[in-house]
């Protein structure tokens, strides 16, 4: 089921293309992600230092990866001495075969997972069922996707593109009965066919938010309580986690704790944080007798060391650069055609493969506007990143040969001011057989998509450059003495910047 | 004192009123611009593309252009951003990534020019009509620049500043991305527009002409007679009224 390829169209531009003229999932993905972008927006208002925290989010996540390996190190000893039984797993397929192992082993018939996106990544799911053992969702939209057929289209709101009507229709047929598409109804509904299903899993599967290092323990953010019953009810517990989930002490859990629950849905607190050191001891009341983690590399570590891409596994996984992304606004997550998708989908899918021939247009279904970069909570740059993969992809020989030539003829103009203003002049002529009213709508060539949409202006008859001789005489004669005061002002900031302040103007988030 | 005007080869070639009226209003301090003609183009179309060589060649005329001037002004925050970009484009050489980082702390959207430099925020403009205001990516979320166009706007006379729903979210433009991906950026050029109408406003300003070409054509598209204007040309217009 979550192996299921992504809805149709084989490059992003068709996926687009399908999700542009579906109304129903433009609107739904619309009214929740401005919803959740909202929502943040105050509670990062709320918080008051919402700045100083990212970047302390930043620098703790910064310093984790930088020392990663004796970071997993001290995680996997903490986790082992609690009795937890710790897996390495190079590759999907990997992780995988260690999952079907335990299954095996204790002779599974059935798991009930919270919401994991490495579980997704590696299409648990399917695997599990192949060997014959039922794999059931238990977080809400999880639960609505894995009846859909579909894979989640957002990190933390699997079913963002469905409405309540379409979810109402999904949950009747799995009832045998017409539900009422309101909220309270459906959700009863799945609660109580879901308890049925936890007191009755031998495996409970969870993914990880953070890995505590000092201690050697998971801990998991979720609103539902179902994570809770799935790492309690069952007899084993099997968590999966990205190597990048660790974080080096509950001190730094606080931080976390704070920025995401707010970037992801602008809660202060999440409703459940279970933090879980190991099996169940003598005198504990509940929990498994069992306890596993695999840590899945799975492309992960081909990140380390590379200085464009290294910060992408300071990535804590709360979707508000999803929610603040306004391409992913009107295409949704299918579009990108991977497990995640939005900006750091369209980052962290090709980088994880490390596959250019996958690479596929992806990274062009951006306007490289920066709100991911705005609304991330550790500071990502993905907008600067989607530059690196274009980059990396032509490096690779893989770039659009008119393109290529295009851009070689743009820079062969544009090296000399000569042949700019040569060019400008030729098309000042050749434009008079295409401008309307100061405008041209012809759709041929380049023009093709651009006049789709919008009507495009003309050259000036006269450019600046050739008013320019005019206009600075008028000026020079007429020009007034600059006040004293202003001038000094202007020689004070040009001394300081001579002496490494660098100058007051011109600095923004890259200077 | 040097200040040279980067006036970006789209408004160069196609808004030459913009740089004309920063020119102009800038004179009324007594700052001369200078106009070095062997500028052409920051190079953000080939970069943002991936062809950082092509980048190279094209930014090279950026920073002769500017060498030896005390400060850059531009009216394009995203132009100005891309400047910010020439330290990592030149990474590997020393000799252009020291004109790199000299050219980036003397570079100064049109704006931040007069608020920061200049201490300016009445320029003394009278306009009398009902305004919304897109703040563009770049210049808003690379530069920062925020503040400045808004003190400038509050005290134009006569002047009503209606808030842009969304105001935000990018207008859809993203350079070759409005080719590349052309439904994408339509959807979101036509999303801008809309709420541009919902404000009744008479006049959108913006701080970059490549983003109000994209906002202007799609106005313009759909037959809406919304006036698109650079903050530098509405400020003009008013003090010559005014």
């Amino acid at each position: 089921m979550s192996g299921a390829a992504p809805a149709g169209g084989n490059t992003v531009k068709e996926r687009a293309d399908l999700a542009l003229n579906n109304d129903f999932l433009r609107k739904a993905v619309r009214f929740t992600t401005e919803r959740l972008r909202t929502g943040k927006e105050k509670a990062a208002e709320d918080h008051g230092n919402w700045d100083e925290w990212r970047e302390r989010g930043r620098q703790i996540r910064l310093h984790t990866i930088a020392h990663l390996d004796y970071y997993l190190n001290l995680f996997a000893n903490n986790a082992r001495a609690n009795g937890v039984h710790v897996h390495f797993a190079e590759t999907a397929a990997e992780a995988v075969r260690i999952s079907l192992d335990i299954a095996k082993h204790v002779e599974a018939r059935s798991v009930v997972k919270s919401k994991s996106m490495v579980t997704e990544e590696l299409h648990l799911n399917t695997a599990l069922e192949s060997i014959g053992v039922e794999a059931i969702e238990t977080d809400l939209g999880e639960y609505i996707i894995q009846l859909a057929g579909e894979t989640p289209s957002h990190i933390i709101i699997p079913a963002i593109h469905k409405n309540r009507y379409q979810i109402a229709e999904l949950l009747s047929v799995d009832a045998g009965e017409t539900l009422a598409p309101d909220t309270q109804i459906l959700a009863g509904f799945v609660r109580r066919k879901l308890r049925e299903k936890f007191l009755e899993a031998d495996i409970g599967m969870t993914g990880c938010n953070f890995a505590i290092a000092e201690t050697g323990s998971m801990v998991l953010f979720e609103n539902e309580g179902n994570a809770r019953m799935v790492t309690t009810v069952p007899k084993t517990q099997i968590t999966l986690m990205g190597m990048e989930r660790i974080i080096p002490s509950f001190a730094d859990l606080e931080v976390m704790a704070t920025l995401l629950p707010r970037s992801a849905t602008g809660q202060k607190l999440t409703v459940y944080m279970s933090g879980i050191s190991g099996p169940r001891r003598s005198a504990d009341a509940d929990g498994p007798e069992e306890m596993h983690i695999i840590i899945v590399d799975n492309g992960r570590s081909l990140q380390l060391g590379d200085p464009e891409f290294q910060e992408l596994l300071n990535c804590i996984r709360c979707g508000a650069c999803l929610n603040a992304c306004p391409v992913y606004r009107h295409i949704g997550g299918h579009a990108y055609g991977g497990t995640y998708s939005g900006p750091i989908g369209a980052v962290l899918t090709p980088a994880l493969k490390k596959n250019v021939a996958e690479w596929d247009d992806i990274a062009n279904a951006s306007s490289l506007c920066g709100a991911c970069y705005e609304a991330c909570p550790v500071k990502i740059p993905l907008h600067e990143m989607l530059v690196y993969l274009r980059r990396r992809k032509l490096e690779a020989g893989r770039g659009d040969k008119l393109e290529a030539l295009g851009m070689k003829g743009f820079a062969k103009v544009m090296r000399s001011s000569k042949r700019f203003k040569a060019v400008l002049k030729l098309g000042q002529l050749g434009q008079k057989l295409v401008v309307r009213d100061g405008g041209i709508s012809l759709k041929v060539g380049p023009l093709k998509g651009w006049n789709t949409y919008r009507v495009a202006p003309s050259l000036a008859g006269q450019s600046f450059r050739e008013k320019w001789p005019t206009m600075e005489q008028e000026i020079r004669n007429g020009l007034k003495e600059m006040d004293p005061a202003l001038k000094s002002r202007m020689e004070a900031i040009v001394r300081d910047r001579e002496n490494g302040g660098g100058g007051k103007g011109g600095h923004g988030h890259h200077g | 004192m040097k200040v040279s005007l980067f006036i970006t080869c789209l408004s160069d070639a196609l808004f030459p009123p913009v740089g004309e009226a920063m020119v102009r209003l800038l004179a009324r301090y007594g700052v001369t611009l200078e106009f070095p003609a062997v500028q052409t183009c920051c190079g953000q179309p080939a970069f943002n593309s991936g062809y950082w060589n092509e980048a190279r060649e094209t930014a090279s005329t950026i920073l002769a252009a500017f060498e030896d001037c005390d400060f850059v002004i531009s009216p394009s925050g995203s132009c100005t951003s891309m400047i910010h970009h020439y330290p990592k484009l030149f990474e590997n050489d020393p000799v252009m990534l020291g004109k790199a980082i000299k050219l980036q702390q003397k570079s100064y959207e049109f704006t931040q020019f007069l608020v920061q430099v200049l201490g300016v925020t009445d320029v003394g403009a009278k306009f009398p009509h009902k305004v919304t205001y897109h703040p563009s990516c770049h210049g808003s979320r690379l530069l920062g620049v925020k503040e400045e166009p808004l003190l400038l706007m509050e005290q134009v006379k006569g002047m009503e500043l209606v808030p842009l729903p969304f105001a935000n979210d990018c207008c859809g433009f993203g350079g070759t991305f409005a080719v590349k991906m052309s439904d994408i950026s339509g959807a979101m050029v036509t999303e801008k527009t809309d709420h541009v109408l919902e404000t009744e406003a008479e006049v959108l300003v913006g701080l970059d002409m490549a983003c109000l070409m994209n906002i202007a054509g799609n106005l313009r598209y759909r037959n809406k007679p919304v006036r698109v204007m650079h903050l530098a040309e509405l400020l003009y217009e008013g003090v010559k009224g005014a």
